[in-house]
């Protein structure tokens, strides 16, 4: 059963791929669509006409689209992510720095609210129908669909302004210790964590109330465990499966509410380097940015599959049968 | 493949449709088929039978288990309330919402401003209730859009299969891997934001969306005995899917439009606040936080606090009467 396991990852890699080269191909059409000329939006209104259609040529968007996407997806393929118009420097100089800056952002995030919202779940599954899983549940749900940017401006009302706890900007000034950059991250982090706190614990929760409706949570009550042992033993240990993937996939998701965040706190990761893109006109690094959130979706998605195969006690069974 | 659970007919089709593809996407909290939560519910077994064939049929019942729901009651007063504003905003508003006095800038809530002024010296209170207009205007246009199309194309894939399903899931799986707030962004950036931009925009990625949901449930429909039937009559592929599977769907269609309808408000807030939605200087409150959440660190708090307010009440509420009715009518 081992190499049908492998067969399946196999398949759903090239299936990723194949979403991938659709991807690039919307993102670079989309690219195409807006409206203005590269050259023109470069030298500016004054400029003489010879000299735009020489930049233009110099780009190469005066070639046919087809040619251009071929140069641009070939140039990703070897590494080369083309040079931003507004800083006449290659993207990948300032597209890695700043996946590097989202990804701490994104951690520091995950760290505060994956224990948080599996305690929540559970908790509320453990107390199901009564007040608190109430409580809970429609809080998290409520939570889970305001806009980042709102509960961002409630957050720095409240605890920058009001309590002066936490500073308004997420960047730490430069050379800053570990503990001050994490603290300067905090506050950025808390509307992500709003966002995937519903989510994930009404994932947990779910998981868990079906583990505990299971004939094998009965049966392990009636044979005389503990409650405790119970839970521990036999139901959080099948409730969980969900939650981690929900977890994995949810990576996709935070990389793109970070361009929210990312603007509203002024933090240069890959959410205000697409956002700057957009209102530069700068195409590469838009592309390219909005690429880039797309390999890290697929990849979480598939990282979320991986982890399934492999945590999924049925497939285990059947694999040592 | 390793899903070893055939109990539909999903895990037959021939495209890959294997749990993962019923995942949730990330890209858009949204469109994660969570189980629902099954508190708004009046009591428990409440809703119809499980049974039942036609489950998604929606009936009266329904709407008497809604109107005993409180969430679904917080919901709808709240939605109500924002739909009055937006009608009648510019009727009740004690000021006027566009024109400030330039000298009364960036005044802190008063007997005479409850919501203090902005930086233009206009009245916030008035901004908030006028605020409600377009956004409750483009929102409901958008979803609305998306929900014909994604139905329509829904119910063709389920139904046909074949390559349009291939095509338009690859494409769908495509989109899926961008948060739907990136993908609106891209395009509105590159085809220059406006009301109809919006709308056109908002509305074809919810298409994409909820197709797939339709086609899930069109999948399972179209094994039933009533199909079979209804082919050995001879009706027509367009009888079929319209006017026998459609009323058999609609109860995961309208819960998917009300979800949507929240999401859009959403991305739409979103896509102001960045500047490429409703533009100023329309009362909007995403635009309006844009434009004043920088006067935050001067303390000037109200500009920024009431339109965020106003925001979150409205997609709660949306998200309220969406939960509701999902959980009276899937559950």
């Amino acid at each position: 059963m081992g190499g049908q396991v492998t067969l399946y990852l196999l398949k759903r890699l090239g299936l990723a791929l194949l979403t991938l080269i659709l991807l690039s191909l919307i993102i670079f059409l989309a690219g195409q669509v807006l409206p203005g000329d590269p050259g023109r939006a470069i030298l500016g209104p004054f400029a003489a006409k010879s000299a735009v259609s020489s930049l233009d040529h110099t780009l190469g968007v005066d070639r046919p689209v087809l040619e251009q996407y071929w140069t641009w997806i070939t140039g990703i393929v070897r590494g080369d992510l083309g040079t931003s118009y507004q800083y006449r420097a290659p993207v990948s100089s300032f597209l890695f720095p700043a996946i590097g800056r989202s990804l701490k952002l994104a951690l520091v995030a995950f760290v505060i609210v994956v224990p948080l919202s599996i305690v929540g779940g559970v908790v509320a599954a453990l107390n199901r129908g009564r007040a608190l899983d109430r409580v809970i549940s429609v809080t998290g749900l409520s939570l889970s669909t305001v806009p980042e940017f709102v509960s961002g401006v409630v957050l720095i009302v409240v605890f920058a302004i009001g309590l002066k706890a936490l500073p308004v900007t997420a960047s730490a000034p430069a050379g800053s210790s570990i503990p001050t950059e994490i603290r300067y991250l905090i506050l950025p982090a808390i509307p992500l964590v709003l966002i995937l706190f519903g989510y994930i614990a009404r994932m947990a929760r779910a998981g868990t109330i079906e583990a505990l409706d299971s004939d094998y949570a009965r049966t392990a009550t009636l044979k005389g465990l503990p409650r405790s042992v119970v839970i521990r033993r036999h139901v959080l240990r099948n409730s969980l499966l969900p939650t981690i993937t929900v977890i994995a996939t949810q990576t996709g998701y935070l990389i793109g509410g970070l361009v929210v965040v990312e603007t509203l706190f002024n933090y240069p990761g890959i959410g205000r380097l697409i956002f700057t893109a957009a209102t530069d006109k700068d195409f590469p690094m838009l592309e390219a940015g909005v690429l880039a959130i797309g390999v890290v979706y697929l990849l979480a998605t598939l990282v979320a599959d991986v982890l399934y195969t492999v945590l999924n006690p049925r497939i285990r069974l059947q694999r040592a049968e | 493949m390793p899903d070893d659970e055939p109990r539909d007919a999903v895990a037959a089709a021939p495209a890959p449709e294997t749990y993962l593809d019923a995942e949730p996407s990330p890209s858009d909290p949204a469109a994660v088929p969570l189980p629902p939560l099954a508190i708004t519910t009046a009591g428990p077994g409440g809703a119809g039978g499980a049974l039942d064939v036609s489950a998604g049929r929606i009936r009266r019942e329904h709407l008497r288990l809604l109107l005993r729901s409180p969430a679904f009651i917080v919901g709808a007063v709240l939605l109500l309330w924002w739909v009055v504003c937006a009608i009648f905003g510019r009727v009740i508003a004690p000021d006027n919402p566009v024109a400030g006095s330039l000298l009364q800038f960036n005044q802190g809530p008063s007997a005479h401003h409850w919501f203090g002024t902005d930086s233009l010296g206009r009245d916030v209170l008035s901004r908030v209730l006028v605020g409600a207009r377009d956004i409750l205007a483009i929102a409901p246009l958008a979803t609305l859009l998306g929900t014909v199309v994604g139905t329509a194309l829904g119910l063709v894939m389920g139904y046909y299969r074949g390559v349009i399903d291939i095509v338009v899931g690859r494409l769908v799986d495509a989109m899926l891997a961008l948060p739907v707030v990136i993908v609106a962004f891209l395009f509105v950036v590159a085809v220059g934001p406006s009301t109809l931009t919006l709308i056109l925009v908002i509305g074809f990625v919810f298409a994409l969306l909820i197709a797939r949901t339709v086609r899930t449930a069109v999948l399972q429909e179209r094994e039933l005995d009533y199909i079979a039937a209804a082919q050995l009559r001879d009706e027509s592929g367009a009888n079929i899917m319209f006017a026998e599977i459609l009323p058999n769907v609609l109860g995961p269609i309208l819960v998917e439009f009300t979800v949507r309808l929240g999401y859009a408000i959403f991305t739409i807030a979103t896509l102001s606040f960045l500047g490429f939605g409703i533009q100023p200087p329309t009362p909007d409150w995403g635009a309006d936080i844009a434009s004043s959440y920088t006067y935050l660190g001067a303390g000037y708090w109200w500009e920024t606090l009431f339109p965020a307010l106003a925001i979150a009440s409205l997609v709660v509420a949306v998200n309220l009467i969406a939960d509701s009715i999902e959980a009276v009518l899937v559950r």
